[in-house]
């Protein structure tokens, strides 16, 4: 049970370069059986979404819905979040906390996460259990109990969790306070785990209406990949979901944030050890076409320690103890491209600015190389099929693709990939790595005051 | 061809799949002449080949004085051969997008190479290189010591690794376990060339070391691959040495004070080794205490009750000679206090009264069926098979394992409780805010029976 906070983030967006290859790969590897993701759409409009993959005897099976901090209201950050922990409360039939223990009775691992753009809970089981995981979870897909004695306590535990993840975090502490400055309108501006000033003042009925808002079959869908056969899973499913009635229609959001005119730039000063810069340019989602070449910018950059950031900041100049790279594509609306840079002792931020400057700088006026264009395309291949070593981070690719963009955009991913040329890296890293186009953050460290 | 003969031997495959999930991993066992043990499991259904080396060339084998020396001979396995500089090896490695990292612990290193099958050749011939031929340039020592004080700085940063580092050495009082694996500023600047060369000459030798391969290569045809590593690393034989005795630790509370919200609380003793005779009551016992995620009893009475932690666990940590218990958890500052009383009157319940029978069953049914589920990946299975062989398991260790769980009664849940955790000695590591937490130095032991 947990919000994405930016390292998490950051974490799932490595995976997503790495789990890709899936469809194809498995494709060549079994021509008999061509692994393919089915697609199903129950009446009640709840979409199922299943991939078989037989070389482990797990299954992971994850219910998607289509609600994050992005559809929050101000004072009211931190709801979607604070919903999926209560989820775990019980229902009629299931007791408080009961969910965990009756999956972890049957062999199997469970657990949540919220982001901006969804909430997602999950479980890895064997195929002769995986049966539990679905009945419990259409069952709180209808009849979750919000407003028991539950709920005091948990509100402490989410306002641990913030403390834990952000305020005793710099690196996050950072994020957050750049997401506030990066959208003026737009609500990824607000944390996903909350403001603590809005989960003090939070209600059980702000989280009843949530609920009734956002969680229906037809505002949900569901992956499920490993080891089971895909017409007894999607019967199973049929039977268990099936029954549930289709929801209203959920609220849109549609907020645009207003173009941005000049590099925006923020400090936050917190007790630490080490200066911390990260760097945010304005990035297109993976709706667009040029999502392939700032994936592979993202690998010239900071991909393995022959990149560019690491070979000149780390390796040659010795001014920073990490770098590092990503395009975050993976969200419903606009999102960013990162780079980052932890300082090393006795160095000036100032210093790691300027050189990351120059570096893309330099990607913005000169092409990139064929062989180095070359590797960057093994590096993310090679990266596709190591991803898919397991059922949880191949169904996790195919839930944010779905979230975001349709899962079949995955289809396209490493053709898409192979197609790029060097004038494309050339041409997509002059537009969006535009420093009127970013927001830089710093973190400056102030040492205790108190001994 | 070469596809099509993947595509066929994985067909194959999948036809025999339907067995149990033992019978999918299917470990092979091989002594190389240089004495190096090779475990190998094939799995054809992704192009990829995972090797995952184990070797006793921890930092407990260093020089007093030098501490550290280890963990960079680790970092700089990959930074310069007779044949290659640590540029190069970055380009060849990043070229066919191939991950290989080293690390290391107290008593081992790892050093780990994934790779597509079709770079095979390429990356076993880097891997071989790095592991026989490292010449470890006084240029890449200086670039590394700088990186490993800047490591050693940056953990200041994390509340959760100074209570570690605090609590190891409290525990582990003058012996290289309780140093932290990189040693400190002033003993990193003291590693020199001559003492890393020493190192990797006296203990990077196959004789001490077990490698998996997991992945699209079959037993045969890795133990061919792997002839030319046999012939050019040669087995040493170094006087052994025993593992370090650590005096006796006294129980003590340990305050940090650092500007934080939060109070990172840990509450430990020492442990036993992986093989003593109780590991599995233990196992099954710290389940139902703190091991058990969201079915624990620390858990459900510090979170789920109380709301005093998002995180609360307990571990027994066995390593091969040696191991602790710990208790960790985060808590605002001004109930650091509350959160460890409530965690000891657990710790005095568990040993006065053991555990229910229903208890019992579900941590059984837990442990048993999640089991066969942990090897859901290529990279998994290698760091399991090391550890196998490393902790003498043996290779029918995963039939036997449900077994060994599903043997253990509740007297015997009782008498590890009661024995294993130990009250009097609890060493109290407390990293916070302190003039918010307000805790002195002498908390109620809570002593049990």
């Amino acid at each position: 049970m947990l919000a994405l906070f930016p390292s998490f983030l950051y974490q799932l967006k490595i995976m997503r370069r790495a789990i890709l290859a899936l469809l194809i790969v498995v494709f060549w590897a079994f021509p008999a059986r061509a692994a393919q993701v089915q697609e199903f759409v129950l009446d009640n409009g709840l979409k199922v979404l299943l991939l078989e993959d037989h070389k482990s005897p797990a299954v992971t099976f994850q219910v998607w819905y289509r609600v994050g901090s992005r559809n929050e209201l101000d004072g009211k950050s931190g709801l979607s979040h604070f919903l999926e922990h209560m989820m775990f409360k019980g229902t009629p039939t299931t007791g408080p906390e009961q969910y965990s223990r009756i999956i972890a009775t049957n062999g199997g691992r469970s657990n949540a996460f919220t982001s901006a753009d969804h909430t997602v809970y999950f479980a890895t089981m064997s195929r002769e259990k995986i049966g539990v995981e679905i009945e419990l979870e259409a069952d709180r897909m209808a009849n979750a109990i919000l407003d028991g004695a539950t709920f005091e306590a948990e509100k402490q535990v989410v306002m641990e969790e913030r403390r834990l993840r952000t305020e005793d975090s710099p690196a996050a502490a950072l994020g957050e306070v750049m997401g506030a400055v990066e959208y003026t309108v737009h609500p990824y501006r607000r944390p996903v785990i909350g403001w603590m000033g809005d989960l003090e003042k939070m209600s059980r009925e702000d989280l009843r209406q949530h609920y009734k808002l956002y969680y229906a079959p037809n505002n949900a869908f569901i992956v499920a990949v490993g080891d089971f056969s895909t017409a007894e899973m999607l019967t199973k499913i049929k039977g268990e979901f099936g029954k549930l009635p289709r929801g209203a229609e959920a609220p849109k959001i549609k907020v645009e944030e207003p173009p941005q005119r000049g590099e925006r730039r923020v400090t936050l000063k917190k007790e630490a050890e080490l200066p911390f810069l990260a760097i945010d340019y304005r990035a297109p989602n993976v709706k667009d076409p040029e999502n392939f070449s700032l994936d592979l910018l993202a690998v010239v950059l900071a991909g393995g320690r022959s990149s560019r950031l690491h070979q000149e900041l780390v390796y040659h100049q010795r001014i920073a103890r990490n770098v590092g790279a990503d395009y975050g594509g993976l969200s419903l609306d606009p999102g960013m491209f990162s780079i980052t840079a932890q300082v090393m002792p006795e160095k000036q931020t100032e210093e790691v600015e300027k050189a990351v400057d120059a570096i893309v700088e330099r990607l913005r006026t000169e092409a990139v190389g064929d062989k180095e264009l070359e590797k960057a395309k093994n590096q993310v291949e090679a990266a596709f099929v190591f991803g898919q070593d397991s059922v949880f981070g191949q169904a996790m690719r195919i839930g944010q693709y779905e979230s975001v963009a349709g899962w079949r955009l995955l289809d396209q991913y490493l053709e898409g990939i192979r197609k790029v040329t060097a004038a494309d890296l050339l041409r997509v890293a002059k537009k969006y790595l535009d420093p009127d186009q970013r927001t830089v953050g710093v973190l400056i460290p102030v040492k205790e005051k108190a001994q | 061809m070469k596809a099509l003969t993947a595509a066929v031997i994985g067909l194959l495959s999948v036809v025999s799949l339907s067995a149990s999930s033992d019978a999918r991993l299917a470990p092979r066992r091989a002594v190389l002449e240089n004495g190096l043990v090779v475990l190998t499991s094939e799995q054809r259904a992704l192009p990829m080949v995972t090797f995952n080396l184990l070797i006793e060339a921890g930092s407990r084998f260093e020089n007093a004085g030098r501490e550290g020396t280890a963990n960079l001979a680790a970092r700089l396995l990959t930074y310069g051969t007779r044949t290659r500089t640590a540029t190069q090896i970055s380009e060849a490695l990043d070229f066919i997008g191939a991950t290989l990292s080293a690390a290391c612990d107290e008593e081992t290193a790892t050093v780990s190479l994934t790779v597509l099958k079709k770079d095979l050749q390429t990356g076993l011939e880097l891997f071989t290189d790095v592991l026989t031929a490292s010449t470890f340039p006084q240029a890449e020592i200086d670039r590394q010591k700088q990186s490993v004080i800047a490591s050693i700085r940056a953990k200041q940063e994390e509340p959760g690794e100074i209570a570690q580092e605090k609590f190891r050495e409290a525990l582990f009082r003058d012996s290289a376990y309780g140093r932290p694996v990189e040693g400190t500023s002033e003993s990193v600047e003291r590693v020199d060339r001559g003492a890393l060369l020493q190192f990797y000459e006296q203990y990077y030798r196959p004789n001490r070391a077990i490698l998996a391969v997991v992945g699209d290569v079959s037993h045969e045809e890795i133990l061919g691959l792997l002839q030319k590593l046999s012939r050019s690393w040669e087995r040493r034989n170094s006087p052994s040495q025993p593992p370090p005795t650590p005096s006796p630790a006294a129980a003590a509370v340990i305050r940090v004070n650092k500007d934080l919200t939060q109070a990172n609380i840990l509450i430990g003793h020492d442990g036993v080794p992986r093989n003593h005779p109780d590991y599995y009551a233990i196992q099954v016992m710290n389940y139902i205490l703190g091991g058990g995620g969201f079915s624990s009893r620390l858990m459900d009475s510090i979170r789920n009750e109380r709301g005093l932690a998002y995180s609360v666990y307990s571990a027994f940590d066995t390593d091969k000679y040696a191991g602790s218990f710990q208790l960790a958890m985060q808590t605002k500052n001004e109930s650091a206090g509350e959160a460890i009383r409530v965690a000891m009157e657990e710790i005095r319940k568990i040993r006065e009264q053991g555990v229910t029978q229903e208890e019992l069953q579900a941590a059984k049914d837990y442990l048993t069926g999640s089991f066969p589920l942990r090897f859901d990946s290529n990279r998994r299975v290698g760091a399991f098979l090391t550890q196998m062989e490393y902790f003498g398991l043996g290779l029918d260790y995963m039939e036997r394992y449900a077994d060994l769980i599903r043997g253990i009664s509740r007297e015997e849940v009782l008498r590890v409780a009661q024995s294993r955790l130990q009250p009097d000695k609890w060493i109290v590591v407390v990293v916070a805010d302190q003039s918010k937490a307000g805790l002195n130095n002498s908390l109620d032991r809570g002593k049990g029976p």
